[in-house]
């Protein structure tokens, strides 16, 4: 079931005018911005499918940057997001890719700062969901409804275990989790959804453990 | 759990309980929350829905200014009296635009299922408030039914324009709330379910074609026809009309025509009204003539 909730449908609030070009942009921008855990200085947003064909006249492209800038998608500053981020010293830039994505609306964002930066392709399926289905390289899957943390870490056995085991010390049961890596023994990603909230003492005990690289929690 | 309308039907009358009240169970159980936060959550969508109709009303211009005004032109033709078909058909006519006109003008509003089909389910819902009173509960009911139909359609065919075409968006909007207009009146569940098929089979292969891209025209209108179109499938299900395809073939009908549909009828703006000469000149001279390509 792609749809879980009722309020998918009844929902979501939010500033028009479509829901998976202007909310569901938002989303896919909202959730970047919480996995690079700051305000990038650059972004890189290259359109596929239906976003490249229509951005402008949804908005798409001020959704992104809306969320971006940490709104959400009923926010009132939205309409005004490319504007807040020239203030705010967020250079975005916009491109239209001919390649046909799997799925129509499709957009691939590149965000950094002198730290650091992120690749995701986020996918709008309707209705203001979205899934994200690439990380730095890295496919995977993942709704944006659920609690949810992505943990970057190195390729060892015992690794999935100790997350798991300390997920049930704190009675947290995994929906969904999926492991990718590159590499054998290099860098791996782990995707967990979950059916609670994840506290910031549970995120700090998990990345006290061996061979976690990053923890970072997506939707409480 | 319910994955299609017949399920949904077996369930809500083996239990006596209204489809409203399956859809909450299963909220509950999907999502740990109590009945009250998430009646409270409905709630809060209907308020939003309501301020949507009302600022409709009152009169909004979207930044193209393609539309606009007509949600207010219509209640006035209403006051005058001299109108032709109905007097409550033309009410939730008037309410689906006004929530469109919010909506195209990047005002506040509730997907339902998504915003360019966001005008069908208030606009029926707020036009029948007159002639069946409903409580405050039972019109949060009205969009628990609304929601389980088209949560049916989401998980089983599309809800997505740009994968289904219009039938997917104002389609599926147009069968949701003939459902729940059924339920709200009294009807049977499975008078629900007859409601959602006629109304859903009336809007099959209907195409996704907005001129400049832009969720406006014929968006707003689409609207208004989807609700007028719910009214009458409702009336048509009290009535003891019965469907001959049974609802879940009317979605899978729905699914299989969308993935029929060519890219260009699929919210792309490459095809159909988007692509007429007003269309493009409207794009042109919305984006200027490298958009029109």
């Amino acid at each position: 079931m792609k749809y879980k909730s009722v309020f998918d449908i009844i929902g979501p609030v939010m500033v028009g005018p479509s829901s998976s070009h202007t909310a569901g942009a938002a989303r896919i921008g909202l959730v970047a911005r919480k996995l690079f855990g700051r305000k990038p200085e650059w972004a890189h947003i290259s359109f596929y499918g239906s976003f490249a064909e229509t951005y402008r006249g949804h908005g798409t492209d001020v959704a992104i940057v809306a969320g971006l800038l940490g709104f959400d998608t009923f926010d009132d500053r939205l309409p005004n997001a490319l504007e807040i981020a020239r203030i705010e010293g967020l250079d975005v830039s916009f491109f239209t890719e001919e390649a046909i994505p799997h799925h129509p609306n499709t957009a691939r964002l590149r965000i950094g700062d002198d730290k650091g930066k992120l690749e995701l392709v986020g996918v709008s399926i309707g209705g203001g969901k979205i899934e994200i289905i690439e990380l730095n390289g890295f496919d995977l899957k993942l709704s944006g409804h659920h609690p949810a943390l992505l943990i970057m870490h190195n390729d060892r056995y015992g690794t999935i275990g100790a997350v798991a085991s300390t997920l049930a010390k704190h009675a947290i049961n995994i929906g969904h989790m999926e492991v990718s890596r590159k590499e054998k023994g290099k860098e791996a990603l782990m995707t967990i959804e979950v059916d609670q909230p994840l506290s910031d003492d549970l995120i700090q005990e998990l990345e006290q453990l061996p061979n976690i690289i990053q923890v970072t929690k997506l939707v409480d | 759990m319910f994955r299609n309308v017949a399920e949904l039907v077996e369930l809500a009358e083996k239990e006596q309980i209204k489809i409203a009240e399956v859809m909450i169970r299963q909220e509950i159980e999907v999502s740990g929350r109590s009945r009250e936060e998430i009646v409270a959550q409905m709630d809060r969508h209907l308020e939003v829905m309501e301020r949507a109709v009302e600022r409709g009303l009152q009169g909004v211009v979207s930044r193209s200014g393609l539309t606009g005004g007509d949600a207010m032109r219509m209640q006035r033709y209403i006051e005058a009296g001299r109108f032709l078909s109905g007097e409550t058909i033309l009410d939730a006519v008037s309410k689906a635009m006004a929530t469109n006109e919010v909506n195209a003008s990047m005002g506040v509003i509730c997907a339902t299922p998504t915003a360019g089909s966001a005008g069908v389910v208030p606009g029926t819902l707020f036009a029948v408030k007159e002639k069946l009173q409903p409580t405050r509960i039972e019109m949060i009911e009205f969009l628990f039914t609304a929601g389980a139909f088209g949560y049916v359609v989401a998980n089983n065919a599309s809800i997505s324009g740009a994968a289904g075409g219009c039938q997917a968006e104002v389609g599926s909007a147009a069968g949701m709330a003939a459902a729940a207009l059924v339920e709200l009146a009294g009807g049977t569940p499975s008078q629900a379910a007859e409601a959602m098929a006629i109304a859903l089979k009336n809007m099959l292969g209907l195409v996704c074609d907005p001129v400049a891209g832009l969720v406006e025209v014929p968006c707003v209108k689409r609207n208004a026809m989807g609700a007028a179109n719910a009214m009458i499938a409702a009336d048509m299900a009290l009535a003891g009309v019965k469907s001959r395809i049974p609802c879940d073939e009317v979605i899978e009908a729905m699914y299989r025509i969308g993935a029929a549909m060519p890219v260009a009828l699929k919210e792309t703006a490459q095809g159909g009204l988007a692509a007429t000469p007003a269309g493009r000149a409207i794009a042109a001279r919305i984006f200027g003539a490298a958009a029109t390509k």
